[in-house]
């Protein structure tokens, strides 16, 4: 009934009025229009976001300009605000998660998706599944009450071992740049390993036959045929986990030491713009600060953007090369 | 959840005035929340038609929200800054009054493998402490004060509060009464930059915190440190004396300021002098403008501020909180006169 409706349409394109009418009584009109405004809904607000974002800011945007983005000092009672330190363990967080995250994650998604039993990745699926929907501030409690006291007794083997870089110096109490990214790590990891699963199972089944025909072990037909053609759902999952460690809250707050300053080591606690702007906004009362915590929103959301847009760069370059 | 509360409590309100309820709402500091919780209910249970919402969502919004004029009256663990009662006239064409309703008090805590004993800690040694100057537990400063307890020199773990609350105010305050150099390099106000330690969230938080790492110390709020059964150290006072903190202490610190209070409260009672007082400890107030335009409103929150400081008095100690001593109610009676 639909699909002649659609001809007719087409078959008469210059009846206006009457073919809209026609268009809306099939419903393709209304589902346009119901999409269309689903679409310009999140449009209007992440807009919304950034308009108020910008907006309320003023006050510390205009008193520091771009300085804000890099100095240090994070001062409440002499009114001086500075992101660098917050910006810097955010992205150390971030990045020590991915670090750990993305091969664990890649790995578990080959073998569930390559290589396991299909009864087996079902079930070894829909747990790390579960791992997804565990609210953060229970990460971040097992993170200071298990995840903690076994780093600290950890702490002499990677010092022995990792103890030359300047990434494991000075001394360790636990709460840590270190305890924040692998707390980090273990949350991001669901999205990698669930996403790249899809992704992967959903190779054609002719690539790795084709492979496997042309003597290729089971092994190298993943490898270097099922992964690479995945390769771009992979990269997505990993932006996506990124994006999430970049805006994680509670449980950084809860293991990283919330201590505003730069340090190499791992070993020191840091600070994160998410965790800042919870553990301060609700009793900042002068504006400034608050203007100030609003802009480090504005800040987050900006690293955001950029990375993201750096990922769809690599994305789109990569791709590329691997077509021609 | 709260915006749920902020969405439902209007509509409560349409309801509960149809039936000649008057309903009053107020917000601010989390720290006297279980106090004010237990008075408003037993308020209720003695005027059945005042009803009192009572959303503890920490000083700083209980101070912006009774400036904005969406509440009656806000809390505050910290008093008002001139600058902000100044904002606050300007908006709503009255001035505000402050009425000190309890007292809290800060103690050390700390984490130090082979003591028992209880540790004495000078001001100096706080101090240096938490600037960073005193770095290893045999310290002279900590050792003199201490004789014979064996401290080794194992370094110290300083520990704060990573979000801005009353607690951290009680403490800078404090530090900054005895300490220039912390008064000029840091400063008081409800989350400063912390020269040395590990933040961590909440009063469970620094004392989970001290009883995980060696070697460490932080403060935390009297009632939390009482009610978990913590150990923690006694302070001396401006009078020489080591006093151990508890409800005495804090109330006999506040009788000891008695004379420095001002007619609108607006006072820290940190450091206050009297052999009894309790260095570390605070009043906190609630904020109540002084013109009140609905009659009924006013004589329920009048009402509320006479009850408080006479029948509510007797309730505090049950839940841990220090009462006002007899000189600040009378004072606080009078004042109340004020709000027209």
């Amino acid at each position: 009934m639909s699909t002649s409706a659609i001809s007719v349409e087409r078959a008469r394109p210059k009846g206006g009025a009457r073919t809209f009418l026609s268009r809306l009584k099939s419903g393709d009109e209304i589902a346009f229009l119901v999409t269309l405004a689903c679409a310009v809904s999140i449009l209007l607000v992440t807009s919304l976001l950034v308009f108020e974002l910008f907006q309320n800011s003023a006050l510390s945007r205009h008193k520091f300009g771009w300085a804000f983005l890099f100095t240090k000092t994070w001062d409440p009672v002499a009114g001086n605000f500075g992101a660098l330190p917050y910006i810097y363990g955010t992205l150390v967080t971030s990045g020590l998660a991915l670090l750990i995250g993305v091969p664990l994650g890649v790995g578990a998604a080959i073998f569930l998706a390559e290589l396991a039993p299909p009864r087996i990745s079902d079930a070894l699926t829909f747990l790390i599944e579960l791992l997804a929907a565990v609210p953060s501030v229970i990460f971040g409690l097992l993170g200071i009450f298990v995840m903690i006291p076994i780093l600290r007794s950890a702490e002499p083997g990677i010092r022995a071992v990792f103890g030359f870089t300047p990434f494991f110096q000075g001394p360790f109490y636990g709460q840590s740049l270190l305890a924040a990214g692998v707390v980090v790590s273990i949350m991001i990891i669901p999205f990698i390993v669930s996403i790249s699963r899809e992704v992967l199972l959903a190779v054609p089944q002719d690539q790795r036959e084709a492979a496997l025909a042309l003597g290729a072990t089971k092994w190298e037909s993943t490898w270097d045929i099922v992964v690479p053609f995945a390769k771009k759902g992979i990269l997505g999952s990993i932006f996506l986990s990124l994006a999430r460690a970049l805006g994680e809250t509670m449980a950084v707050t809860m293991v990283v030491g919330n201590d505003p300053k730069i340090n190499t080591s791992l070993f020191a606690p840091g600070y994160s713009i998410a965790a800042v702007i919870a553990n301060e906004f609700s009793e900042a009362t002068d504006d400034l600060h608050v203007s100030a915590l609003i802009e480090m929103g504005l800040v987050l959301f900006a690293l955001t953007i950029i990375i993201n847009a750096v990922a769809r760069i690599m994305i789109l370059t990569t791709t590329q090369k691997g077509s021609s | 959840m709260k915006r749920v509360i902020g969405f439902v409590l209007p509509l409560a309100l349409l309801a509960v005035g149809a039936s000649g309820e008057t309903l009053i709402n107020a917000a601010g500091a989390t720290f006297p929340y279980p106090m004010y919780s237990k008075w408003f209910d037993e308020f209720h249970k003695k005027y059945p038609d005042v009803q009192i919402n009572y959303q503890s969502i920490g000083s700083g919004g209980g101070i912006k929200q009774v400036t904005e004029g969406t509440v009656d009256f806000g809390a505050a663990d910290v008093p008002m800054t001139p600058e902000l009662m100044k904002t606050f006239t300007e908006k709503r064409k009255c001035n505000i009054l402050h009425f000190p309703t309890v007292m809290g008090a800060d103690v050390l805590s700390y984490n130090v493998p082979g003591v028992t004993q209880e540790l004495n800690f000078t001001p100096e040694a706080i101090a240096g402490i938490f600037l960073g100057k005193i770095t290893k537990w045999n310290d002279p400063a900590l050792t003199q004060a201490n004789p014979g307890v064996k401290l080794t020199g194992n370094p110290i773990v300083v520990i704060h509060r990573a979000e801005a609350s009353g607690t951290t105010y009680i403490f800078v305050d404090f530090l900054s009464k005895i300490s220039k150099e912390w008064e000029t390099k840091v400063g008081r106000a409800a989350s400063v930059q912390w020269p040395v330690g590990l933040g961590s969230k909440g009063n469970e938080g620094v004392a989970g915190q001290i009883k995980q790492t060696p070697y460490s110390i932080g403060y935390i709020e009297l009632i939390y440190a009482v009610q978990n059964n913590m150990s923690y150290g006694k302070v001396k006072n401006p009078a020489g004396v080591f006093v151990k903190a508890s409800l005495a202490g804090v109330s006999a610190a506040a009788a000891g300021a008695i004379k420095e209070i001002p007619d609108d409260f607006r006072v820290s009672i940190t450091n206050a002098p009297g052999k009894d007082s309790y260095p570390i400890s605070s009043f906190t107030w609630l904020l109540v403008p002084d013109k009140i335009a609905d009659p009924t409103k006013k004589k329920a929150i009048t009402e509320l501020l006479k009850w408080v400081l006479s029948d509510g008095q007797n309730m505090t100690e049950v839940l841990s909180y220090a009462r006002l001593p007899k000189a600040v109610v009378a004072k606080e009676q009078k004042a109340i006169s004020k709000i027209q």
